[in-house]
């Protein structure tokens, strides 16, 4: 009991360290990697609260592809985070304001026993048939291809018409891009890979272009 | 084998998305076509809508009910699904030539398109607030997509955009109506929902209410009513003139008839609450409609206008909470679809040797030009501002008729007075193509467009000959979702108990 006191004190001041790193770093991409830092010690409360598999989601979600998604932003965008800080002063009263009444609304929620429903009291109930010493994981797996398998395709679904959606709007085909081929390196014999060339006095010769026999020449 | 054969009811749907993907491959194995002229990807999009579309339509009668009541297909979603697969058919037909021009013929609109027609025919067929989520979301990030396709136009881009911010928070609006009903009723089912609602006393049911405005809200977004209206003149005047063709049709269609459904199957207790909501929604929608219009000098704009005014005579159908009001809405809704192809037929066929023109103006002396074309065009204007033995006026007549039968005599005079002056953009453009001298030489219209056009025109003229099937056929929708409702579902009441035991949230006490 100790022990799982120990990790949750632990975690939970890291969190909010490293919470409170994000938005007090001034270089914008230890920001992102605080947050990161931030994410996995949510993780480690969930997997002490016997959620493992939320645990699992939000490292692999939120560290493996949103904070990367955010890393990519702020390296690749020319951002002006100076120019953003500078609003920080001015707009502090607001957010000290708002801060404060959702402070005060927790308090007041916790004050009055509110968490107390019941729900909160048996953490990780199990799903009534199964029992309980089967994981969350294979709880879920259970019902998500069985009693959900409906919901399950049509979500696949959505998926694809997003990634359709992605290709179809960003996707270029540029012209003159040379591309790798490797059939094309492979299947090159010194016959093929070689031309001997008369260059004519004064004049030049261009580089092969798509077939390596042929040459042009000018001049 | 019997486990396969148990899935028979959503077969359509299944092959329809397989479709669209095979579509995709045959995109990728298929020998480089020219980019953005893509017919074959056409029509092998068109085929699959006619056999989907078929198959359908040649369902069994009844109600079967698949996946714990998530699926549900019934004469309502039936004869929905006929009338959006039609709709997504015929738009194809009609702009293949004019998406070729615009080099934007693409395989992957063609499959983006199927699985919008797939989102929809699944929203239709919804049972629970999960199935109606999933279903909406599939239909509408095609359409972001589909109202983006042409990324070298920017005003494309910014449709597409535009669409896709106010979408994402209306989407957001439905989910957390959804999650309120959810946590004020014990469960997502529609069924479960409708009796523990009408089990209780009103005073009970305060947060459902807020939960159901919420979802309202986010619904009204979905088909364009007013006070969420705002997107629909951009989106209609920036996408591209096929793609708003299709957003007039078939989405608005299946967002209405997942609003009838839900509204009717899931809160038929709290109706008188509802009613209110609609009964609002569809006057500001209808007089909006008739005034907004006026003064648009981009043709795109008014039918805009025009399909936000439809959409709220349409929903007085719905206000009336009638069996004969759900059918009137339901036949208000097919004779809309075939006007608005017919007319964005015409509009598809604006153009000169340098493109497609959208100014009003320029269909001055048409009538002396191209009397076909203006004769169809008039013809679908009258019916749209009502005229008596046109089409149009047969549905204004349906839907005026059950609001009066329920009562609403109120919605049925406003009803009137602003398809009076809706009239009046109608009759000037009428005026332009008839009187005004020819200014502007469109190039001949193509075979498609034409063909839908007259298709459009004749059904305009020669309904009053025979109503009868469709609506008898509405009727029959009107009634599976009616009878739903008080004989609760075809399937014992046990399943449905248990199914509310499962529905709610596991280790309450």
């Amino acid at each position: 009991m100790a022990l799982t006191a120990g990790f949750f004190y632990l975690f939970a001041a890291l969190a909010v360290a490293s919470a409170a790193m994000v938005i007090l770093a001034r270089n914008p991409v230890h920001a992102v990697l605080f947050l990161i830092l931030a994410f996995f010690n949510a993780a480690g409360l969930f997997i002490l609260l016997g959620a493992e598999f939320l645990a699992m989601i939000l490292v692999v979600v939120y560290v493996g592809a949103v904070a990367v998604l955010f890393l990519f932003v702020v390296m690749m965008l020319d951002v002006d985070f100076a120019e953003l800080k500078a609003g920080f002063i001015k707009n502090a009263p607001i957010g000290l304001i708002v801060g404060g009444i959702v402070m005060g609304e927790l308090i007041l929620l916790f004050v009055s026993g509110g968490f107390e429903l019941g729900l909160a009291q048996q953490p990780g109930a199990p799903i009534a048939e199964l029992g309980r010493d089967v994981s969350n994981t294979k709880q879920l797996g259970l019902v998500l291809y069985t009693r959900y398998v409906f919901f399950f395709q049509i979500a696949g679904l959505v998926l694809l018409v997003a990634m359709i959606g992605a290709i179809v709007l960003t996707l270029q085909h540029r012209k003159n891009v040379r591309r790798q081929s490797i059939a094309a390196q492979v299947a090159r014999t010194p016959a093929t890979g070689m031309a001997i060339v008369k260059v004519p006095p004064g004049g030049y010769v261009l580089p092969p272009t798509e077939s390596n026999t042929k040459t042009e020449t000018q001049g | 084998m019997d486990q396969l054969k148990s899935y028979a009811p959503i077969l359509p749907e299944i092959v329809l998305a397989l479709g669209a993907m095979g579509v995709l491959m045959a995109g990728v194995f298929r020998k480089q076509v020219e980019p953005g002229a893509d017919y074959v990807s056409g029509w092998l999009a068109i085929a699959l809508l006619a056999i989907v579309g078929i198959m359908v339509a040649m369902g069994g009668p009844g109600r079967e009910v698949l996946f714990e009541g998530s699926f549900i297909n019934d004469a309502f979603s039936r004869f929905t699904k006929v009338l959006m697969l039609g709709a997504a058919a015929l738009v194809l037909v009609m702009s293949m030539d004019a998406l070729a021009r615009a080099r934007i013929l693409s395989t992957e609109i063609c499959a983006l398109i199927l699985l919008a027609v797939v989102g929809m025919m699944l929203m239709v067929s919804a049972g629970n607030m999960i199935a109606l989520f999933l279903g909406l979301e599939l239909q509408s990030l095609a359409l972001y997509v589909i109202a983006a396709i042409d990324r070298r136009n920017v005003r494309s881009s910014e449709a597409g955009l535009k669409y896709f911010v106010l979408g994402s928070l209306s989407s957001g609006m439905l989910l957390y109506g959804a999650s309120l009903i959810y946590g004020f009723t014990g469960s997502v089912d529609f069924s479960v929902i409708a009796t523990v609602a009408q089990g209780r006393p009103a005073a009970e049911n305060v947060g459902l209410i807020v939960g159901l405005v919420f979802v309202l809200v986010g619904l009204a977004f979905k088909i364009g009513a007013v006070l969420f209206h705002m997107w629909t003149p951009d989106v209609y005047e920036g996408a591209p003139t096929p793609v708003t063709a299709f957003f007039a049709a078939a989405p608005k269609l299946a967002a209405m008839a997942l609003l009838v459904r839900m509204l009717l199957q899931a809160f038929p207790g709290i109706a008188s609450q509802w009613q209110q909501i609609i009964v609002f929604i569809s006057i500001a929608s209808m007089v909006l409609g008739a005034f907004a219009a006026i003064g648009q000098t981009n043709i795109k704009r008014p039918m805009a206008y025009s399909s936000i005014g439809h959409v709220g005579y349409a929903l007085i159908g719905l206000a009336a909470f009638t069996e004969v009001g759900t059918q009137s809405l339901l036949i208000y809704l097919a004779i809309y679809i075939a006007m608005t192809l017919g007319t964005f037929a015409c509009i598809l066929s604006m153009r000169t040797a340098d493109g497609p023109v959208e100014d009003v103006q320029s269909l001055a002396g048409l009538a002396s030009t191209n009397l076909g074309m203006a004769f169809a065009l008039a013809m679908l204007l009258f019916s749209m501002a009502g005229i008596p033995t046109l089409a149009g006026f047969f549905a204004k007549l349906y839907v005026f008729g059950a609001a009066i039968e329920a009562k609403l005599y109120m919605l049925a005079i406003i009803g009137v007075l602003s398809s009076v002056v809706g009239a009046y953009y109608y009759l000037r453009v009428v005026k332009v193509m008839f009187f005004d001298p020819a200014t502007t030489e469109y190039m001949p219209v193509e075979r498609g467009a034409g063909i839908v056009m007259a298709a459009a025109t004749a059904f305009v003229l020669l309904f009053i000959i025979l109503p009868a099937p469709l609506a008898d056929a509405a009727l029959n929708a009107a009634r599976a979702l009616h009878g739903g409702t008080t004989a609760a579902v075809s399937e014992p009441a046990p399943a449905a108990a248990a199914r509310a035991g499962a529905g709610t949230v596991p280790g309450t006490p």
